[in-house]
């Protein structure tokens, strides 16, 4: 991602000219008012009372009242579930189209699937679930139709923990898929050659030489679908109508009216999301770096 | 090189079959449902009547306006940042990528919280009863430049790493020089020069800043917006047959955008996420 242009030559380095800062303000001006404010809003309101005063209770509180750590365990458990979940089958996937040995042509049309399927979330991505797996849904109907298998009388529903997960999937592999194709392309020919000439099994190239190159953008990528299902919000309410009380669901509910009857509270509530983000985000671009190191 | 006998990849071809069954089981149920709005017949009644609705008309061409609006403003806001900061600030670059990084880490609701709290209320000067300006979600056009404030920051990641790659693949300086030689000044060179060499990434960013916005329910539905988002979400509470419809209408649109990205820009997927 970063990556440098231009290299000075020592002796013409440019004295740092004020002037040329003016030509980025108007970007600066726009992040601050948009983002940086509304953010540093929040961050200043979670260390706040009710009565204005500084305070680290609403932080403290974060870990003491049930409901909220309910919300943000049912949040990590969605989120970890379907990380591990769609980056497992989302590496299948890629590893099937890139070193997998199937025609060149199914590559490009998954990849293209997958841009539009990671995509698609948010109300059309509930709604096709339900027209899926819901009470009246497709899939509802032929398994019981044809097999005689009524999912719904056995304990399925598709408004719980388990049919958001199923539905997460599908925003969640596709994501995999966009970042594992590249980093399997990486997995250099030679590498495999060199391990058949020295003996070396298929298992014994993957386990002792593809995966452990892999590793850092497998690890990474998951993380970063971790933090994808965790900011979720649309498609958890489309298809919950907000009965699923993850961490964004609730914050949801305390925008719209103080259900937490203490600001500071949904503050700072915001913030631990914020944290748990930024922690998956930077977690992913340390791995990111690590892989570039082989893979590229 | 070894000979190798390849037998058919089973295994590949297996995850394969099972992703496609992933993708496509939801759209064709989706489809299905949305045919079958007439009793023991096929027909596209459902469509009709969606499309029909004076309500779809207007959530849809308001959307599609909002989003023309982010792709134009974004343009205007990401291109000469990016330029300049290639041309002349290359000290700048790591703190703008780190700033165009933080949508990530501020996902959709927590940064309409942030601007509820700010731009609801009067905006004054720090510790003073000094206003600068009065609350933006007072009046229509206050709200619609918050929303697509919104959506440009949602946009921000790609719209920025889209125009800075456009860039890196054409030699800005050089193109600046020789403008600059013929008699150009900065704004014939960003709009006739820069501007045109860049086409192809702007399209891409654009498509997929159009993918995001259209859709777009959280932003909308908190700030009060009629969008196409919300309305999609209150048909579903009292409808069956023409969200469904609906929903495979944006499906549809999302391909098409996301199709044309891959046609202009020759592979690279990108991915992105207003869940």
């Amino acid at each position: 991602m970063t990556q440098t242009v231009l290299s000075h030559p020592k002796s013409l380095k440019p004295a740092s000219n004020w002037k040329n800062w003016l030509g980025v303000v108007p970007f600066f001006l726009f992040a601050f008012l948009f983002l940086i404010l509304p953010s540093l809003r929040l961050f200043v309101g979670s260390f706040t009372d009710n009565e204005g005063n500084f305070t680290f209770q609403n932080i403290l509180q974060l870990f003491t009242q049930k409901s909220i750590i309910d919300a943000y365990w049912l949040s990590i458990r969605i989120s970890a579930i379907t990380a591990l979940g769609g980056g497992i089958f989302g590496f299948l996937l890629a590893y099937s189209v890139t070193v997998g040995g199937l025609p060149r042509a199914l590559r490009s049309a998954l990849i293209t699937f997958s841009g539009v399927a990671s995509n698609f979330a948010g109300v059309p991505l509930a709604f096709a679930f339900v027209a899926t797996i819901g009470r009246t849904g497709f899939i509802t109907a032929v398994l019981k139709d044809v097999f005689g298998i009524n999912i719904y009388q056995s304990g399925f529903n598709l408004y719980s923990f388990v049919g958001l997960s199923i539905t997460y999937m599908y925003f969640q592999f596709p994501l995999m898929v966009l970042i594992m194709a590249p980093a399997l392309d990486g997995l250099k020919r030679e590498w495999r050659e060199a391990a058949e000439n020295l003996g070396a099994t298929t298992t014994q190239y993957w386990l002792r030489i593809a995966f452990p190159v892999l590793l850092p953008s497998l690890l990474g990528a998951i993380i970063l679908l971790f933090g994808n299902a965790f900011g979720a919000y649309a498609t958890a309410y489309a298809l919950t109508g907000g009965t699923l009380p993850i961490v964004t669901i609730q914050i949801g509910a305390q925008i719209r009216g103080d259900v937490l009857h203490n600001p500071g509270l949904g503050y700072a509530m915001a913030m631990g999301m914020v944290f748990i983000m930024a922690v998956s985000l930077a977690g992913y671009s340390w791995l990111q770096k690590l892989s570039e190191r082989w893979l590229r | 090189m070894i000979m190798r006998f390849r037998k058919i990849p089973f295994w590949s071809w297996l995850w394969f079959g099972l992703g496609v069954v992933y993708f496509l089981v939801p759209l064709l149920a989706t489809l299905e449902f949305s045919l079958s709005m007439e009793r023991d017949k096929i027909g596209l009644l459902a469509y009709e009547r969606a499309f029909e609705d004076k309500n779809f008309i207007e959530t849809f061409t308001y959307s599609n306006l909002l989003a023309l609006a982010t792709i134009l403003a974004s343009i205007v806001l990401m291109v000469p940042t990016a330029y300049w900061i290639r041309l002349r600030l290359p000290e700048a670059r790591r703190i703008t990528e780190f700033i165009t990084l933080l949508p990530f880490v501020v996902p959709a609701i927590i940064l309409v919280f942030g601007l509820i709290r700010i731009y609801s209320s009067p905006l004054s000067v720090p510790f003073t009863e000094i206003e600068i300006f009065r609350p933006l979600t007072n009046t229509k056009i206050g709200t619609n430049i918050l929303i697509v404030a919104g959506y440009m920051v949602l946009a921000m990641p790609y719209m920025y790493r889209s125009v800075d790659t456009g860039m890196r693949t054409v030699d800005v300086r050089t193109l600046t020089e020789a403008a600059q030689s013929l008699g150009a000044n900065w704004f014939t060179i960003i709009v006739r020069v820069i501007l045109p060499n860049i086409r192809a990434a702007l399209l891409s960013g654009a498509l997929l800043t159009f993918a995001i916005v259209v859709g777009e329910v959280i932003l909308a539905s908190f700030l009060g917006v009629d969008a196409f988002g919300p309305y999609l979400f209150l048909l579903g509470q009292h409808r069956a047959y023409e969200p469904a419809a609906l929903t495979f209408v944006t499906f549809l649109l999302t391909w098409a955008a996301m199709g044309l990205i891959q046609l202009f820009t020759g592979g690279q997927g990108q991915a992105a996420g207003a869940h």
